[in-house]
């Protein structure tokens, strides 16, 4: 955004605080509604610092002129002569209050028209649908063999509007990835629609911002942002039913997920596992991250979270599994070998 | 101009005099356990609503600890996702309901207005006090339910669906809507004393324009009470019925709606928190009267402010609900609302600094804690602006940097206020003055902690770190923000240690104070500190709005009621011409007696229905006692007597 | 001073020991440490010398109505609905009146889930774990109403199995045009 280079000392001070640029922060824009909202945000802070330097002021000098020890209350006084003064203090002090809400009302009407005026001959349209405590993500299209259905992570291509259509399965949950534009809530029974445009490659995560149950603490999602080749190439990847596994423990991990309790919640297409409750796994090795980003997408944190998720995310919908060792290994063997 | 000499007799200067002898006889509130049930005088009812209130903050304050304790460290194991969930809804809930309203409003209220309108009582006294007694059945409700493991766990706001019945089994939620009905019960009737007294039973002279500011604020927040309160026992009762009865007022797939409950919420939500921060200001504008030594500046545009900011405060709800996808020219006008409602409250900021400045401050304690709300409240109002803004609201709404604000404004908006009020009127409540070194260190320790903590939050918002959530990961840099944060909470207690520590020794060995230590001008410092149970020896009457300061030695005195029982003086609603005499009802068990009934028709309501036919008839048998006719009727005043001189 | 001290800490103390198990939340379910698959029996005779000692902690799922409210959702989610309905019956025989084929206990119940019944209820063993089929059975045990009222879930939030009283075609007047639920 160009108009960053107008407010460099703000930015100066806002970047010496030690954070990784462009991850998770208000301040850190990489979409140009981000980068909208923390000029508003600049532009705000220093009328309002203004304010609050004067008032200061004016305060400490009022309260300078103060006989601290006197232990009698003194006299009263009236001050006519004051008054009048104090009358047009008082009173420029209000017009130039009112003037400057004025300016901040106007201000923020222009910002909200150009975060949501995002208009856009060719959008990606993603549905994103709050469960407790995930995110479902699909890829709406016309065709339904073209539709990609995946989960808290998101693919988005550089440079191109998004729109996002909400919904929620249960609860109110709220969708909010700080770098990249304000938040909105899933409300159940309502879908409204919100757009934002990444202009920077990277990885953005979000969290959810509305109360939402034992385990709102541990619903993050990522948009991760890459050029539109990749970003197709990953859309194709999506579109495939699981890959055979090759290796036979591979084989026989399949056969674990079929046959124990994998199979009731969460769905692998190209197997007869199709259940909606949980999570799509057919292409759970490609992601990041599991457990709606509270864990890294390892051997080791996913048999931890396949034994006990109850550990790790309390009072999560994911029952614990005790599966024999061999058993636990084919199936972690098997799971990451679904890119 | 020198204070005026107070024209009342003081019983305890002069002695018992006869008068005084006959009236203290005749306003005595019995003695003894079953006695302290009886009292409906308003003095003792408004102090056991601050005593209540306050044990309410330190209950409420040791959960914030809790708090700060299990965000001091990712991944934490202090308290898991259920016991946070309740903790930090119980933090909310006992805050908000169980102690910011019952001082500010009902304690402080009920214990002052009288005394500033020259009425030897609050009107409706039993009903003061029954209020009194439901607010301590609510209370004893939520806390008997975190106690027992049925704490509400959804957030002190309850948004369905997830209170709903759904997602909430068993009986916390309900626990949590049945509090609200009795805490709002509670404020209903706090609302209808104090609006009736102030509106009909203020001395002789003080016409609406000489009312002290503190009057009108009770005023309007009685009002804004009596149109909030509904909203929400609308809400909580709908989600009652919801959850209890299997009504579908909430749920999408029968046609329900669950924004429904968030603009019903919000629209006392958001008067709620005027009706926490305005009787705030006017002890601010009170004290700055009193310790700049003149009569404030912008006396009617300070009242003008505080009644705009009731009306307008009723108009900004759904700032609470910007990232609900509403549609933009609904945004925009409520953050012009939302803005707009500076401009009173600015214009109260303004008249005081005139005040200050054109006065002869003397920084006394009280006035000490009011710098600190200038400074607190100050950024409060400020960051209040920004959310004001829809973009940056979607931004930081449901962040830290809104528990930020919302602190600043509540803490500076009705905390430090509070502390002043209290170290202000202390003398006349105890009739000792308390430490003013002790109150300085208070001061001192709790302004640095508070910085500590809540500046530090607004950071921890821009990065992103959520409300409400009970661990995050360690990868999230949020580690250090936390932890500064959490030591700000040792100062705020040490700080709060020392208040107990100088109540404590105030009361017993702290300096006697006389009618008037701080030589204000109210009519509640012209009776002796602390107050006899009849207020004053003769119902005053008012020529100015500074009455102790302005009015001459011969200001007239009510002279026409009767000692031997409880008389009353009723007046007229704008220029407090005397209309009729009244008779208070005197002390009565019946109002515990009926709050008894009510809170156990309420509670058992929660667990079977049953409870409602069950429960009526003792509330009936209850009320019926308590408005069994007795005394005598509104009596006339006469005609040719001259009864005032 | 001192009396309001103690009778309040005696208050709280009382309250504390009298926690209510209804609403216990039970996210961390005991270790499975053997299969109780085996000791669940429906009748009390068994031959031998010591008797089958009985399931342990089937009761905890009982009590806590949290534990019934994850049997409600379960129930939908594994599809009981199929057969059931929601507690009608269909392919799946009545799951709300007093006719129970293979028994109404608890353990009765969980048996039925776990190993399957001839005529077309399948076997869940190694599908859900057990501590789910408890919470199932407590929930199944609800829609007969065997559990307390304080303990039994709440309407879910999906829409009624049946339409409302006042939308069904014989309340509605004659005559009376686009009302759901009415032919047009």
């Amino acid at each position: 955004m160009n108009r960053e280079f107008v407010f460099v000392p703000a930015r100066f001070s806002a970047q010496a605080m030690p954070l990784n640029p462009g991850h998770h922060s208000v301040l850190h824009p990489a979409a140009s509604q981000a980068g909208n909202i923390e000029w508003l945000y600049w532009v705000i802070f220093w009328i309002l610092f203004a304010v609050f330097v004067l008032m200061v002021a004016a305060f400490a000098r009022a309260g300078a002129k103060s006989r601290v020890l006197d232990d009698a209350p003194l006299p009263i006084i009236e001050d006519d002569d004051g008054d009048r003064r104090a009358g047009w203090a008082v009173g420029s002090a209000l017009a130039i209050t009112v003037i400057t809400l004025f300016v901040v009302l106007v201000l923020s009407v222009i910002t909200g028209k150009r975060v949501e005026g995002l208009t856009s001959k060719n959008p990606i349209t993603i549905q994103i649908t709050g469960h407790q405590w995930w995110w479902e993500i699909s890829y709406p299209n016309s065709q339904a063999d073209q539709t990609v259905t995946t989960a808290n992570e998101i693919h988005v291509p550089v440079g191109t509007p998004v729109v996002v259509l909400t919904n929620s399965a249960d609860v109110i949950h709220s969708f909010w990835a700080p770098s990249i534009t304000g938040k909105r809530d899933l409300l159940p029974g309502y879908s409204s629609a919100f757009s934002f445009q990444v202009d920077r490659e990277g990885t953005y995560r979000g969290q959810c911002a509305e109360f939402c149950g034992l385990q709102h603490a541990h619903m993050g999602f990522s948009i991760i942002a890459e050029p539109v080749d990749k970003f197709q190439s990953w859309r194709q990847q999506q579109l495939k039913p699981a890959i055979e596994p090759a290796a036979s423990e591979s084989s026989r991990g399949r056969e674990v997920f079929l046959t124990h309790a994998c199979v009731m919640c969460h769905t692998i297409r190209g197997t007869d596992a199709g259940s909606r409750v949980g999570p799509d796994l057919t292409h759970i090795a490609s992601r990041n991250m599991i457990a709606a980003e509270t864990l890294p997408n390892t051997a080791g944190a996913l048999a931890g979270w396949v034994v006990d998720p109850q550990r790790i995310k309390p009072g999560t919908q994911m029952s614990p599994n005790p599966l024999a060792p061999d058993e636990l290994q084919a199936l972690v063997v098997y799971l990451q070998s679904l890119q | 101009m020198a204070v005026a000499e107070p024209i009342v007799a003081n019983d305890q200067d002069a002695g018992q005099s006869g008068l005084a002898r006959r009236l203290a006889h005749t306003w005595r509130q019995p003695k003894g356990f079953l006695g302290w049930f009886c009292n409906t005088h308003h003095t003792d009812i408004g102090i056991r609503f601050m005593v209540t209130a306050f044990i309410f903050l330190l209950l409420g304050g040791v959960l914030a600890a809790m708090i700060r304790l299990q965000l001091i460290r990712p991944e934490n194991s202090l308290m898991g996702p259920d016991l946070y969930n309740q903790v930090f809804t119980m933090h909310g809930s006992t805050m908000i309901f169980l102690f910011a309203v019952p001082m500010m409003f009902q304690g402080f209220g009920v214990y002052i207005v009288p005394l500033m309108c020259g009425a030897r009582n609050i009107a409706f006294p039993r009903l003061n006090a029954f209020s009194y007694y439901l607010y301590v059945g609510g209370a004893l409700v939520l806390w008997g339910g975190f106690l027992t493991n049925t704490g509400p766990d959804v957030g002190w706001f309850a948004y369905v669906p997830l209170s709903g019945p759904a997602y909430s089994p068993g009986h916390r939620a309900d626990i949590w809507s049945q509090m609200i009905t009795f805490t709002e019960v509670s404020a209903l009737g706090v609302a209808i004393c104090i609006a009736t007294t102030i509106l009909r039973h203020r001395a002789p002279g003080m016409t609406l324009n000489r009312m002290p500011i503190l009057l009108w604020e009770k005023l309007v927040i009685s009002i804004a009470v009596i149109f909030a309160m509904p909203a929400v026992m609308i809400a909580s009762g709908l989600l009652l019925l919801d959850r209890l009865v299997g009504t579908h007022f909430f749920n999408p797939a029968e046609g329900g709606d669950v924004l429904l409950y968030q603009h019903l919420f919000w629209f006392f939500g958001h008067p709620e928190v005027y009706i926490i921060f305005l009787p705030g200001a006017a002890i601010i504008s009170t004290l700055v009267e009193c310790f700049s030594r003149r009569r404030i500046f912008g006396y009617t545009p300070i009242v003008v402010s505080v009644v705009a900011t009731g009306f307008i405060g009723f108009s900004v709800w759904v700032h609470h609900m910007f990232a609900t996808g509403l549609p933009q020219l609904s945004e925009s006008f409520f953050t012009a609302a939302s803005l707009m409602i500076v401009i009173p409250t600015g214009t109260q900021f303004f008249c005081w600094v005139a005040t200050i400045w054109y006065g002869r401050l003397q920084l006394r304690l009280p006035m000490l804690w009011c710098f600190g709300f200038f400074f607190v409240f100050l950024i409060g109002g400020l960051s209040g602006v920004m959310l004001a803004s829809v973009p940056v609201d979607l931004q930081v709404h449901d962040t830290y940097f809104v528990v930020a604000h919302f602190h600043y404004v509540l803490i500076g908006g009705a905390l430090f206020p509070m502390f002043a009020g209290i170290y202000f009127w202390f003398p006349k409540m105890t009739g000792r003055m308390a430490s003013a070194k002790l109150g300085a260190w208070h001061f001192w320790l709790f302004f640095f902690g508070f910085n500590i903590t809540f500046f530090t939050l607004h950071f921890l918002g821009l990065r992103g770190m959520p409300r409400r959530i009970y661990t995050y990961g360690p990868d999230m840099h949020w580690q250090g923000l936390n932890i500064l944060a959490s030591t700000g909470v040792i100062f705020m207690t040490a700080g709060l240690l020392v208040f107990l520590a100088n109540v404590y020794r105030s009361m017993h060995t702290g300096e006697i104070a006389g009618n008037n230590p701080w030589e204000d001008a109210g009519l509640e410092w012209s009776v002796s500190s602390p107050p006899p149970p009849y207020n004053f020896l003769h119902v005053p009457t008012v020529s100015g709005r500074d009455p102790l300061w302005e009015d001459p030695p011969d200001q007239p005195v009510v002279v026409g009621l009767r000692d031997d029982i409880r008389e009353t003086l009723v007046t007229h609603s704008l220029d407090a011409d005397p209309q009729h005499k009244d008779e208070d009802p005197g002390p009565s068990i019946w109002p515990f007696l009926a709050a008894v009934t009510v809170s156990a028709a309420f509670v058992g309501s929660i667990f079977t229905a049953w409870a409602i036919p069950i429960g009526a008839p003792p509330v009936i048998a209850t009320l019926i006692g308590w408005l069994w006719p007795r005394g005598q009727s509104p009596t006339p005043l006469p005609n040719e007597v001259p009864w005032i001189h | 001073m001192r009396l309001h001290l103690h009778i309040a800490f005696l208050f709280a103390s009382t309250l504390w020991l009298g926690s209510c198990s209804r609403e216990d939340r039970i996210l961390r379910q005991p270790p499975p440490a053997n299969d109780t698959l085996n000791t669940v029996q429906i009748s009390g005779l068994n031959p031998g010398a010591n008797s089958i000692p009985t399931p342990p902690n089937s009761n905890m799922y009982q009590e806590s109505a949290y534990a019934v409210a994850e049997g409600q959702k379960l129930y939908e989610e594994y599809n009981c609905v199929g057969c059931h309905a929601h507690g009608g019956g269909g392919i799946g025989p009545p799951l709300m009146d007093r006719d129970w084929i293979y028994g109404s206990e608890p353990g009765n119940v969980f048996a039925t889930i776990m190993q399957g019944r001839p005529n077309g209820m399948p076997s869940f063993r190694n599908r859900i774990p057990e501590y789910q089929a408890w919470e199932l059975a407590a929930y199944v045990r609800s829609l007969a109403g065997l559990l307390p009222k304080g303990v039994s879930p709440d309407r879910p939030d999906r829409m009624n199995v049946k339409p409302s009283e006042s939308s069904t075609p014989e309340q509605i007047p004659t005559g009376i045009t686009g009302v759901p639920g009415q032919p047009k």
